[in-house]
């Protein structure tokens, strides 16, 4: 079996990290076909804001939080064979936290009263990076449905690709925070400590009182549902750390995206999260690196003012003395794909030098090339979980 | 051209990857190069506007960087101490850091706060005229628009306080048009295209500021034209004449000039898509130029790069240089 397949016969939620860009989404969505493929069973990919194409070829126009099966069909058409059944849900932020308030809301009460606050809509979608700690939470609850064999997540695209393995317990963190315990105090009976008076001034004058009170109500509401909130979060937290999740880093090897991952994979060791693989994405050719392609450039960049030319025109033509216009491009032509090699054996040798690294620091280096155009159908999608499966 | 740089407020903005610090660099670079006193300021704090410029450190305080050009990063702490010290006046600024970090707390909880302090500090250079252009490289596509949104935000939510009277003035100057525009850096690839085109629709709605330009950045060139292209593409019959003249390699070397074209086709496809996104818009500012960027084949960012960018805006933008 392939290290591929290992993985994902071996774990039950696989999470797909890695910065903006490299083709999180995608990779993510292969190997919820390649999972399908080699297992029977159910196999769930959590997916965030994908290109809409990509979203069409699956089927997914108006999915939301609620998983949605692939159609047979659909495989069938692509020529892929499936033993197990493959869903696809979108993470959608705005009704997770929907259904987080009312799943923790002590009463109907505080529940009405959360979702009606003018303030909850724009602090939802902006503290405690929410969308790390949404697509966190989700993966919990469909893993603790026991629908799904497996679970990959696609995460979400953070500035910082820790935030996400620290999201719960950040959430955590909030709910026993100074600032939760002071924004809750109710407003007028505020102890004015010598400590804290400077601070009552300048965010009154700075905020406005009357803004600080409207942080403070929706705060108040908020912590009715501490409870739940955190032994939720802490839940989710021990699930990061279970043998059972592997994280996937998902990169290119161009110099930002492949420093962001070497990064990430040495935080998930100081955090005891176990690393399944590294994937390098969009690959040049490892040979466009090699002596002996560069010598082949400097040579033909001579052979273009020789009689190389010449004999090409000949043959393509098919004719007995080489045509002068012919011979003039093929010149040309020798030239210019000589002279602009070593661009692109410099971006190879860089590359080959950075999967190096890469390699040193993972369980298994899964190499994809780049693919002459994007993919955006499920044949095109199990095309690429081949190439995950045949990286060495 | 539009006077891209005769804005008095340059955000850029892009798909995080898309080399949007250098492009700002570069931009700074080329309007202190045209005589004009630049400010460059980095929001995120990351180091990558250092690392353009090969300084070891930017801080709240500007650096000079080169004649009329002087970079700064945006720290949220350092703008709070500055308001406060302008504005609130008040006397315990010895002691704010503890206050700052409470601060920072609420910030992180209140909508829009955080932001506002950035964008005031930025506003407030532009009010002062201490520059006669402010080149932002701003936060990802994904987080711009609660930067750039903030004051309208904020003026929504709250009702009265200082901050409130703050973002009347920090409106009037991220509205006007011919004072604040945003530049959006993408690649020729279908996410940061697709980014783009969503980031252009929102921009104008959501936050009120307008765009003033798209920067395509790391195109591939076009390396040749029809004939050439088909003569190119049928080499594979000539296989072994050029592994006779040029040895065993010579077939990676046309593997290398066919993916550089396959990669440069696609490139073009999303620009094209791009483009139309553009002309059909509404939402979007009537022929919102392209401006092109060459892929450089960069070891890294630094200097250099930033160099060869600009000498490439120096053309596109039509600037007048002198150094």
């Amino acid at each position: 079996m392939s290290d591929l397949d290992n993985l994902l016969a071996s774990r039950e939620m696989v999470l797909v990290a890695g910065s903006g860009g490299v083709g999180k989404t995608t990779i993510a969505a292969a190997m919820g076909i390649a999972a399908a493929q080699r297992q029977k069973g159910n196999v769930l990919v959590l997916t965030v804001d994908p290109a809409r194409r990509l979203a069409s070829a699956l089927g997914l126009d108006e999915v939301g939080n609620v998983p949605v099966r692939i159609d047979p069909e659909t495989f069938a058409a692509a020529g892929v064979k499936a033993r197990g059944e493959l869903y696809v849900a979108m993470l959608d932020t705005k009704a997770g936290w929907d259904e987080l308030i009312r799943r923790h809301a002590p009463d109907v009460e505080v529940r009405d009263a959360v979702l009606a606050n003018p303030l909850y809509q724009n602090i939802t979608s902006r503290f405690v990076q929410s969308h790390d700690y949404l697509a966190m939470e989700q993966l919990h609850d469909l893993h603790a449905t026991g629908e799904f064999d497996l679970v990959i997540v696609d995460t979400p695209p953070s500035r910082n690709a820790l935030s996400i393995l620290d999201a719960p317990g950040r959430m955590v963190d909030f709910f026993g925070s100074k600032l939760l315990r002071w924004l809750t105090v109710p407003y007028r009976s505020r102890i004015f400590t010598v400590a804290s008076k400077p601070f009552y001034q300048v965010a009154d004058r700075v905020l406005g009182s009357r803004f600080l009170q409207d942080i403070a109500d929706f705060f108040v509401l908020f912590q009715a549902m501490e409870r739940g909130f955190v032994r939720r979060a802490r839940a989710v937290e021990a699930l990061l750390v279970d043998p059972r999740t592997a994280f996937v880093v998902v990169t290119t090897l161009e110099t930002a995206p492949s420093h962001e991952a070497k990064f990430l994979v040495g935080a998930l060791d100081e955090r005891k999260m176990s690393l399944g693989a590294v994937v390098a994405n969009r690959v040049l050719p490892a040979e466009l690196a090699e002596p002996e392609a560069a010598a082949s450039a400097m040579a033909l960049l001579e052979a273009a003012d020789g009689r190389l030319p010449a004999r090409i025109a000949k043959r393509l033509d098919g004719t007995e003395r080489a045509k002068k216009a012919t011979t003039t491009t093929a010149a040309h032509v020798l030239r210019e794909m000589a002279s602009r090699f070593d661009d692109v054996a410099l971006v190879a040798a860089r590359e080959a030098e950075r999967r190096h690294e890469l390699q040193a620091a993972a369980p298994a280096m899964l190499t994809v090339p780049w693919l002459d155009g994007d993919i955006h159908d499920v044949r095109g999608l199990g095309e690429l979980a081949e190439h995950l499966r045949h990286a060495e | 051209m539009t006077g891209l740089l005769d804005l008095d407020l340059l955000w850029v903005t892009g798909k995080g990857g898309v080399g949007k610090t250098s492009i700002a660099a570069a931009l700074a670079e080329v309007a202190a190069r045209s005589g004009r006193r630049t400010l460059v300021c980095e929001m995120d704090a990351k180091g990558a506007l250092a690392s353009a410029y090969d300084v070891d450190e930017l801080s709240f305080q500007p650096t000079r960087i080169a004649p009329d050009l002087e970079a700064m990063t945006m720290s949220t702490e350092d703008s709070l101490r500055e308001y406060l010290r302008l504005f609130v006046k008040i006397p315990f600024i010895g002691r704010i850091g503890p206050l700052a970090k409470t601060f920072d707390f609420v910030a992180d909880a209140a909508p829009g706060v955080k932001e506002i302090l950035g964008v005031g500090k930025l506003c407030y250079e532009v009010r002062e005229r201490h520059y006669d252009l402010v080149v932002v490289d701003a936060e990802a596509s994904g987080h711009i628009i609660s930067q750039i949104g903030a004051p309208k935000v904020i003026a929504e939510l709250v009702k009265v306080g200082l901050v409130r009277d703050q973002t009347e003035w920090m409106l009037e100057i991220l509205n006007d048009r011919d004072r604040t525009g945003v530049a959006v850096v993408t690649t020729p690839e279908e996410m940061p295209v697709t980014e783009s085109i969503e980031l252009l629709r929102r921009l104008r709605r959501e936050t009120g500021a307008h765009a003033a330009a798209v920067i395509a950045n790391r195109v591939l060139p076009v390396m040749f034209d029809r004939r050439q292209q088909e003569l190119a593409d049928r080499l594979d019959e000539a296989i072994d004449l050029l592994v006779d003249a040029a040895g065993e390699g010579a077939p990676t070397v046309l593997q290398a000039a066919r993916l550089t074209e396959a990669r440069r086709r696609t490139g073009a496809a999303h620009l094209d898509r791009l483009r139309d996104s553009l002309t059909e818009s509404d939402d979007v500012a009537d022929s919102l130029p392209i401006v092109t960027v060459p892929e450089l084949f960069a070891r890294g960012p630094g200097r250099r790069v930033v160099a060869q960018i600009a000498e490439t805006l120096v053309e596109e933008l039509d600037v007048e240089v002198g150094r």
